[in-house]
């Protein structure tokens, strides 16, 4: 029987100078890059398909079929490209893993690029975490250093070299083929499939393209074997995860546990709502991931459960709401931001999610009528499945959930001729009794 | 009007990368961290060395929140407003902040030190509400905190990250961006308390990976265990 949480990828991060390679070396880091070098590229390809890594950036594709599709035969040089663009509304786990253990990710992306055979990788992270950037730069000057990065690593006849690129404030390079553009020094546009980027991405060259946690992960899998890390996990979802729990909790954090833990688990562990309050909805995995409520406390979270409970695990972001939130205020704020990020390329995209703020505004303000809940669904049946990627349907998941589940809310503001909720009982500075 | 030596980094940008246009993003980082902006010049020097037109860096330099076409203070400033950080406290700490600096969003003040603005999810939920100064981390702040760290930073007092250093300026941290490291990766904790927390309750009970003693870096296995 696995324990409740299980840390590897964070089990490091109460060490002394944690981001130091002296640190990370002195805790057994970087054995697993030698033993993948006396490993053959395709056997490291074949350890982590076995593992039954999924991506840990949302989408959930397993890790090792994705590294299998890079053309071998291909003569362009081959890339791999870290996404590091941690920007989607409640996740919370990648910038917290680069600051205290960047070696952990620089590590893998050493593991995954010999397996691709890239000798040219990248991490793009996203330009606003300062100091999360100097620890990667420091991470990956001090592992050319010790020669685990530049030519002939360790005498295997390997050479990787590796560019930390800060980005500059775009949600929607989170978007893996935005995220091309964007590092080919363009504006940040999703691009279209296929061709798919492990045929032609990085300058129309093959690239596998992961997230910080996926290629994290890969060290522990070389060390310990595909059986151990699937030993961990559900059916078909294997291994652990950070579950990242925010907002009314009494100790927000992060939580390390085999996937399939449940939200009652996890909420037990932060020790329950905040006193008095009761849970009211529940993001699983980021903004773009359907709303849940009370009702899904037991639903176990990965891949599969969560998709049949008509969310998605996404990136295990949990922003957890107790009863004194108003649903249509947050609904409101997350489509505002998807309006900002919108990158104007679709258009149903671009104009649909200004139509849904000003729609949701209108009803957020007690104005407008019922009829307006109708006619927000159509404007999100007509930017569904509408546009290149996935931001527009990720702008439509609040609004259709939370119609679904608290159409009460919205019919309140109606009836009240305006927002029912005080603002200042959902901060954390609330005092009883007090009022905004 | 850019000097010779920024132009010789903006060429050492460039040169990191297979194909140089994808050292625009970080030149215009360094275009910020020296002209305090993105500025027709450094819009000019970037097109020259890439041999891209000026219309294209422009339509770079305008996709991205973080290049600034307007004069930014020594303290960009910039409170989280996305739901979560909104709800937990956010919005009274952005009206709060406007009041007391008596700007408006994406404005600078006077005396010219601070900017604020209001900013999108910084990946830092657990720590809501958040608010950045030069994208540092200054986690749960109160509209109390808020205001009194934009006076310290007013007044010339050294103000440190709650996760990292002491807060350098904007132009000096654009600069790191630009890939010019400060050398103050060393400074702050490995991780704040709520990125400890499941670790901990982990450790208070005895739970680990598989077979894997505590405190590994890739939960290697233990043959003495």
């Amino acid at each position: 029987m696995t324990d409740v949480l299980t840390p590897v990828l964070t089990d490091n991060w109460d060490a002394d100078r944690a981001w130091t390679l002296s640190s990370y070396e002195s805790r057994g880091g970087y054995a697993a890059l030698r033993t993948a070098l006396t490993m053959s590229p395709d056997d490291v390809i074949a350890a982590v398909k076995d593992s039954g890594l999924r991506g840990r950036g949302g989408a959930g594709f397993p890790t090792g079929m994705k590294w299998s599709f890079i053309p071998q035969d291909n003569p362009n040089p081959k890339y791999l490209v870290v996404n590091a663009d941690e920007s989607e509304p409640g996740t919370c786990k990648d910038i917290p893993l680069m600051m205290a253990s960047p070696h952990t990710l620089v590590e893998g992306v050493i593991i995954s690029s010999f397996a691709i055979r890239a000798n040219k990788a990248f991490i793009y992270v996203r330009g606003e975490v300062l100091h999360v950037v100097r620890r990667l730069q420091r991470a990956v000057q001090e592992a050319y250093l010790a020669g685990h990065l530049g030519s002939n690593i360790h005498g295997s006849g390997y050479d990787l070299d590796l560019v930390v690129h800060a980005g500059a404030g775009a949600y929607i390079c989170g978007e893996e083929t935005a995220l091309l553009d964007s590092l080919e020094g363009r504006r940040g546009q999703p691009r279209l499939r296929p061709p798919f980027p492990a045929v032609a991405g990085l300058y129309a060259s093959p690239t596998v393209i992961n997230n910080v946690e996926s290629i994290a992960s890969v060290p522990s899998i070389i060390a310990n074997g595909a059986d151990w890390f699937s030993s961990m996990g559900t059916e078909k979802s294997k291994g652990y995860g950070i579950f990242s729990l925010s907002g009314h909790v009494n100790k927000p954090g992060q939580y390390e546990a085999p996937l399939g833990i449940t939200l009652r688990q996890l909420i037990d562990l932060a020790g329950g709502m905040r006193n008095g309050h009761q849970l009211k909805f529940w993001t699983p995995g980021g903004s773009s991931t359907p709303l849940l409520n009370s009702e899904h406390l037991d639903v176990p979270l990965d891949f599969e459960a969560v998709g049949e409970a008509g969310s998605m695990l996404g990136t295990r972001a949990l922003q957890i709401f107790d009863e004194t939130t108003c649903v249509v205020r947050a609904v409101l704020r997350w489509t505002e931001f998807y309006k900002h990020e919108s990158c104007g390329k679709c258009t149903p995209c671009r104009e649909g999610t200004w139509w849904l703020t000003q729609t949701l505004a209108r009803l957020e303000k007690g104005q407008g009528s019922e009829e307006d809940l109708e006619l927000l669904l159509d404007q999100c049946d007509n930017i569904l499945g509408r546009a290149f990627c996935a931001l527009g349907d990720g702008a439509t998941s609040p609004i259709t959930s939370s119609i679904k589940y608290f159409r009460a809310d919205y019919l309140a503001h109606l009836e009240q001729g305006g927002c029912p909720f005080d603002p200042m009982a959902s901060t954390v500075f609330a005092v009883e009794g007090a009022s905004a | 009007m850019i000097d010779s030596q920024t132009r010789a980094e903006l060429e050492e940008i460039a040169a990191r990368y297979p194909q140089k246009r994808s050292g625009l993003l970080p030149m215009l980082h360094l275009v910020q961290s020296v002209e305090g902006q993105i500025t027709p010049a450094g819009i000019e020097t970037c097109a020259e060395i890439l041999d891209i037109s000026a219309a294209e860096v422009s339509g770079v330099a305008t996709f991205y929140t973080m290049y600034k076409r307007r004069p930014v203070g020594d303290y960009h400033v910039g409170v989280c407003t996305n739901t979560l950080c909104a709800i937990m406290g956010g919005d009274l700490i952005f009206e709060r902040l406007k009041d007391h600096l008596d700007v408006g969003n994406d404005e600078t003040t006077d005396d010219g030190k601070v900017t604020l603005e209001h900013v999108e999810c910084n990946a830092a939920c657990d720590y809501a509400p958040v608010v950045m100064v030069n994208w540092e981390f200054m986690d749960n702040q109160t509209p109390e905190s808020a205001a009194q760290l934009v006076d310290d930073l007013r007044a010339g007092k050294e103000v440190t990250s709650t996760r990292g250093p002491r807060i350098v300026t904007w132009r000096e941290a654009e600069r790191v961006l630009a890939g010019f490291p400060d050398d103050l990766a060393d400074d702050g904790p490995a991780a704040g308390p709520a990125s400890l927390v499941g670790l901990q309750i982990a450790r208070q009970n005895g739970w680990t990976a598989p077979g894997v003693s505590t405190g590994s870096t890739t939960g290697q296995r233990e043959d003495d265990q």
